[in-house]
């Protein structure tokens, strides 16, 4: 277990349902960006829910191993794990407009996780979040910590919440499609500015994505995902010159082309999508629990 | 758009005014009827019985809102009353508050097991018709304050529990919160910092609802006789003494019930101006 973050053969369902996610294993080395692509309901979202232990109620770890900094989560005590995870990890999560509590002010979101779990004094706690407002260009840092969410823009609100993920310099960050739900121009800022503080910083960054442009910005390698099965596993250079796995060929021929208006939209082919259903179905044959 | 809202403003001002004025109003007068009422309430006096409101013709000076059957003071009466109708708000209003608010919080937030008795216990709870309900608890415990007051917790923590339960649960769905528990928050902790601030507006609203609606039921107990004792004067035996001479003397059953309508719509509205001024998601 070399690796920082280290999934190995996760599998999760549905209490009493399908399977979401099929023996997913993969590694995040310390300081790399890795990125998780696939489309809507290919359980990129459910990975990073797992590692930071907020899966929804109704799904169920059912096998495998996450081992984070040496540790495997799952076979913590609930209050460990907690622990455990508030220690090494954050999250930037998708929607920056429900992801700021609206009814407190922004300088208390971001210090009371210091205060109240790390143990930090208000007095340091409140510097530091100055210090990485100013850090992620937060104009007027002073007055956005003494402000509620909703006098902020939305783009602002991310900054905000980037600062706040790195506020107790975790090692490990998942970031759930963290542009998604902003404006392209303000994406692009975004994009940016994560990969910016990801680099002087030295995190470890997981980034759950279904944007292949994203990922060749700001990933160093990436694992695709469908059906919950990762159907690849490549460097980001390797994946953009020459993908290995038919599906993950189709996704990238599937990008729209600016720049060559006339190469037109290109769907995944049947084919491919048959062929990749029928390796879903037999990773699920090989499931002991049926 | 800044008149617009400028005007909008004004207009909440005046909605918070207006109720708040009424409600200190009676107050003011429930601590101090025993000083400035005019008249004792109970003092009778068939001399000046079923004296008219000052403004028609056979009116007495003193007995400005007029007299009853029995020669009581209209005005006086109600004075003391609202001492009981105020009281019965206040307490069963906040009592309610703690208990459904409580119940609607662990269900809405938790889940689970919680949440499925709780939600249970709240639909057999709603299917028993609440004046009813109220009056069979009351004829177990017998009449008096205390009893009316347990009787309205009892059928309507479920107004708060509801309510309270739908609003946790959406705020329980909110990346803020995911984001509290992946810094470590107990659950605990995360359902008083993260989720009962965003439902305190909501809560809020509900209790001064509920102390209208404390009102209302103590009303129609007393309408019943089945509130506190039959000579302290309250609002409903009022209206249901008024009842009785409605064509000799309307103002007996008229000003109680004004008092009464007043009162409930004054809490409503508070209510509603309050959380339009301070809720921060929507200021």
């Amino acid at each position: 277990m070399s690796a920082f973050l280290s999934i190995r053969n996760l599998s999760a369902a549905i209490r009493g349902g399908p399977r979401l996610l099929r023996a997913v294993s993969l590694d995040v080395e310390v300081g790399e960006v890795r990125g998780l692509v696939g489309e809507s309901g290919a359980g990129k979202s459910m990975i990073g829910k797992a590692v930071l232990g907020i899966l929804p109620r109704a799904v169920e770890v059912v096998a495998g191993e996450i081992w984070l900094d040496g540790v495997d989560l799952l076979r913590l005590r609930p209050a460990e794990r907690r622990r455990r995870i508030g220690a090494t990890a954050a999250l930037i999560p998708q929607d920056p407009l429900t992801a700021l509590n609206p009814s407190r002010r922004i300088g208390r979101q971001i210090t009371d996780r210091l205060v109240d779990i790390l143990g930090w004094r208000r007095g340091a706690a409140e510097a530091r979040a100055l210090e990485l407002l100013n850090e992620v260009r937060v104009p007027e840092p002073e007055r956005v910590m003494r402000a509620y969410p909703h006098e902020l823009s939305g783009g602002m609100r991310q900054r905000v919440l980037i600062a706040s993920a790195f506020a107790a310099e975790p090692k490990l960050i998942v970031a759930d499609e963290p542009t998604t739900a902003l404006d392209v121009t303000v994406q692009k800022q975004i994009l940016r500015l994560i990969a910016q503080m990801q680099a002087r910083h030295g995190t470890a960054l997981l980034f759950v994505t279904h944007d292949l442009g994203v990922v060749s910005k700001v990933c160093g390698s990436l694992s695709v995902l469908y059906g919950g099965l990762v159907v690849e596993e490549t460097s980001v250079r390797d994946f953009f010159r020459a993908p290995a796995h038919p599906y993950s060929a189709a996704l990238l021929a599937a990008t729209p082309k600016y720049t060559d208006p006339a190469a037109g939209l290109n769907p995944v082919p049947a084919a491919v999508i048959d062929a990749v259903r029928a390796e879903v179905a037999a990773a699920d044959r090989n499931w002991p629990h049926g | 758009m800044l008149d617009a809202r400028g005007l909008v403003r004004r207009r909440l001002g005046l909605r918070l005014w207006l109720s708040g004025g009424w409600l200190l109003l009676l107050l003011f007068a429930a601590l101090l009827a025993p000083w400035i009422a005019p008249h004792n309430p109970l003092e009778q006096d068939l001399f000046t019985s079923r004296l008219p409101p000052f403004w028609m013709p056979g009116a007495e000076p003193g007995y400005w809102l007029g007299t009853d059957s029995l020669g009581r003071d209209v005005l006086s009466r109600i004075m003391h009353g609202a001492r009981i109708a105020l009281i019965v708000a206040f307490i069963a209003g906040t009592a309610t508050m703690l208990i459904g608010a409580t119940l609607g919080l662990i269900a809405g937030y938790y889940r689970g097991w919680a949440d499925i008795v709780i939600s249970r216990l709240i639909d057999i709870w709603m299917a028993f018709p609440p004046v009813l309900f109220a009056i069979l608890l009351i004829a177990v415990m017998g009449p008096g304050l205390t009893s009316v007051i347990v009787a309205i917790i009892v059928i309507d923590w479920t107004r708060f529990a509801r309510v309270v339960r739908a609003e946790a649960m959406t705020q329980g769905a909110m990346d803020y919160v995911a984001s509290a528990r992946v810094a470590g928050q107990r659950r605990l902790g995360t359902m008083l910092t993260e989720i009962l601030p965003n439902v305190l507006p909501t809560i809020g609203v509900l209790l001064t609802l509920e102390m209208g609606i404390a009102v209302i039921v103590e009303a129609i107990l007393s309408f019943v006789n089945l509130s506190i004792s039959t000579d302290a004067p309250t609002w409903g035996g009022m209206i249901a003494e008024g009842r009785l001479a409605i064509h000799q003397a309307w103002w007996v059953l008229v000003f109680p019930l004004i008092t009464l309508f007043l009162t409930v719509l004054s809490f409503s509205q508070l209510g509603e101006g309050l959380k339009d001024r301070y809720d921060p998601v929507l200021r």
